[in-house]
């Protein structure tokens, strides 16, 4: 659990982060959005201390981070950083390897971390253990920032527009991957983004900051369906409100009994998908089938509207 | 071989710098002197030609080994045959340099003097940036040029021990000086590097500082910048009194060697000037490192001395390497300077001939003062090279 209580950063005379609260569940994604200059930053920064509030306390798990010094702190908590930030002169070995390094760990265990993360994130460890990162695609070079960051098994990890410089196909499979290792180490990650369509995607909860203030956090259904003010709505995008809060649901939450023709849409899909699919189609209902393939009943063109109407 | 027979004529193509080169060693062979005799070592010489200074088969041999490797410098020809040629016209000159040096010293005379001629001089430049320009079209990989440049250091070192060029004048000197000669050359090496080495040991930290602190930069650089432009005479005369005046009020100094004149101010003007290339080069290489590598450094932990030694140093190391081969290079020609104040060094004889008009005596102290430079600038090229390729900085 991550406390924020009271959190601000002055340069001088500018406040770029101001008096900002807010309490991070474990195990949960909470993404940072706001515009350029938000201090959506410098709050991500302030948590593993590469910044020093001017006032406020930080607690990661009840402890104030300011209890160990800050090298220390930081080789706990994991890190990725748009651009990745990898070390040129390193193989990609070493630099996965960097924080396990740092904490001395035996030869044997950094081996076996290394491979075990590379294997995750299907690179060949023997293919590209001992690359250079200029070798690398952007893709493979921004996964390998990801791995580094998940070393040393923190159990928080922050993102500072981790998949800014992906083309959009990457991004996508970027996100997945993350969600899918999100679930499997139970890790909290704090991700800043000014991507609203990443922050709905991924966040439990979405906090959106503008001017060096937090003006919601709420989860993502909540900021769509009630944004706190202008300033949230112009970001949600008023033309983009309802198919946001779409893909925000699964296709089996959504099922009515009933059949449909042609090819069955996957329950794990999400409903802004399915709606994309009847509307493309020109059909009024689609089946669904469940995981194992057996039909869960169908989705109706009727059924994704209501549901995409502002919730009461 | 031309592609094949088209009817209409060969297909002759000139090579550009061929055409250079050719013109280059056409004016050497058949225009300028190949070799001067003197009857001693000031008299004004006389030239004499490539078919004057050699013996009846072996100038004509030379003329024929001369215009050939010219023709095939001259025409686009393959890259193995133009190496064969440069390295066939050089061995020629060097070996021949030395036969016209005995075929001219009448027998038994110890007080004439021959020595090589501008023909000489410009047919082996003409030769050399055939070979030069053959061995970059090969692309040589580091490694194998160093081993390209100790081939030629054993080859000029074996001619130099055989005894083949002992009757050329620069070598008649040498014999009257061989002891002051490697004391000398060990002085101006020591010199060249001892002052290199303080200005490493000072200037990486300085470097490091300067980085850091931002305030500092301008400051530090522009009084290194002023250093620099002070003339070296003048910055002598100016470090006579304050070392002068260290040496007579610091115990030990003396002891040290530290006086008004000599070694001491020399090695101390050297070290300033060579302060300039290492703090600036450290600075701009630390300031190329990049941002977002330097960000994940502090992001994942490092303290500030593993960032340094981990990150930022290994990424400046090449430009850093940079200007410590200015700095060797400048200074193994700057150290001649140090004889004008007793700091000794190859100096010592530039001057000596400067002052007895003797030319051969200023090559003596000038020809290994070049080699000395060269060689170490290709050394720390060949170094640069291997240490820049595996740290290659993407420019994403």
């Amino acid at each position: 659990m991550i406390e924020i209580e009271g959190i601000t950063k002055r340069y001088d005379t500018t406040t770029v982060v101001d008096d900002v609260s807010m309490v991070i569940e474990p195990r949960t994604i909470a993404v940072i959005v706001g515009t350029s200059g938000s201090g959506k930053t410098t709050l991500l920064r302030m948590i593993n201390r590469l910044v020093e509030p001017t006032a406020g306390i930080i607690k990661l798990d009840g402890a104030d981070n300011r209890s160990v010094p800050g090298y220390e702190l930081r080789r706990s908590i994991g890190y990725a950083i748009q651009g990745h930030g990898l070390f040129p002169h390193r193989t990609v070995a070493q630099n996965i390897a960097t924080v396990p390094v740092l904490l001395g760990w035996g030869k044997d265990r950094i081996q076996a971390r290394v491979d075990e993360l590379m294997t995750l994130y299907q690179l060949d460890p023997k293919e590209f253990g001992p690359r250079y990162p200029h070798e690398l695609s952007g893709g493979q070079q921004q996964r390998v920032g990801v791995a580094r960051a998940l070393a040393a098994e923190p159990n928080v990890l922050l993102m500072d527009e981790p998949f800014g410089a992906l083309d959009p196909i990457i991004r996508t499979k970027a996100q997945e991957d993350l969600l899918a290792i999100q679930k499997r180490f139970g890790t909290t990650i704090i991700l800043v983004t000014h991507d609203m369509e990443e922050a709905v995607h991924m966040g439990d909860k979405i906090a959106v900051m503008d001017a060096g203030k937090l003006v919601q956090y709420a989860k993502p259904a909540e900021i769509l369906a009630n944004p706190a003010s202008s300033f949230v709505e112009t970001l949600v995008g008023a033309s983009e409100r309802p198919f946001r809060l779409l893909s925000l649901g699964r296709v089996r939450d959504a099922v009515e009994i009933g059949a449909a023709e042609g090819e069955a849409i996957p329950g794990d899909a999400s409903q802004r998908d399915a709606l994309a699919e009847l509307l493309w189609t020109g059909r009024p209902a689609l089946p669904v089938k469940g995981a194992d393939g057996k039909p869960l009943g169908r989705v109706t063109v009727d059924g994704l509207i209501k549901r995409a109407a502002r919730p009461a | 071989m031309p592609d094949g027979p088209t009817g209409e004529g060969v297909n002759i193509r000139f090579d550009k710098l061929g055409v250079v080169i050719a013109a280059i060693a056409a004016y050497a062979a058949f225009l300028a002197p190949f070799a001067t005799f003197r009857a001693n070592r000031i008299v004004p010489g006389q030239a004499r030609s490539i078919l004057e200074a050699l013996p009846a088969t072996a100038g004509p041999l030379l003329m024929a080994i001369v215009i050939v490797a010219a023709l095939i410098a001259l025409f686009r020809t393959p890259l193995m045959l133009r190496l064969a040629a440069s390295v066939v016209a050089l061995a020629a000159l060097a070996l021949l340099v030395g036969v016209a040096g005995t075929f001219l010293t009448p027998a038994g005379n110890t007080f004439a003097r021959v020595s090589p001629a501008s023909g000489f001089w410009i047919l082996v430049f003409a030769f050399t940036l055939l070979l030069a320009d053959v061995l970059t079209r090969l692309s040589l990989s580091p490694r194998d040029r160093v081993a390209v440049l100790v081939a030629a250091a054993v080859a000029i070192g074996l001619l130099l021990v055989s005894g083949a060029w002992n009757d050329l004048s620069i070598l008649k000197e040498y014999a009257n000086r061989a002891d002051s000669f490697w004391a000398e050359g060990s002085k101006h090496v020591t010199l060249a590097l001892g002052s290199l080495l303080a200005a490493v040991v000072v200037g990486l930290p300085l470097g490091i500082l300067c980085h850091r602190v931002q305030r500092l930069r301008a400051g530090v650089l522009n009084v290194l910048n002023i250093i620099q432009t002070i003339p070296s005479i003048a910055l002598f005369g100016l470090l006579i009194a304050p070392l002068g005046w260290v040496a007579t009020h610091v115990p030990g100094a003396a002891a040290l060697g530290i006086r008004g004149i000599g070694t001491a101010p020399a090695f101390v003007a050297l070290f300033l000037y060579s302060l300039l290339p290492v703090v600036a080069n450290t600075v701009v290489g630390l300031a190329g490192v990049p941002r977002a590598a330097n960000d994940a450094a502090r992001g994942m932990g490092m303290t500030d001395r593993q960032r340094l030694f981990g990150v930022e140093f290994p990424l400046a190391f090449p430009v850093i390497l940079t200007g410590i081969r200015i700095v060797l290079v400048q200074n193994i020609g700057l150290a001649t300077i140090a004889a004008l104040i007793g700091g000794g060094g190859f100096g010592v004889f530039v001057f000596q001939g400067v002052g007895q008009t003797a030319m051969d005596l200023v090559l003596l102290g000038a020809v290994p003062t070049v080699a000395l430079a060269f060689a170490a600038a290709i050394i720390l090229d060949a170094v640069i090279e291997m240490t820049a390729t595996k740290r290659r900085v993407e420019t994403a």
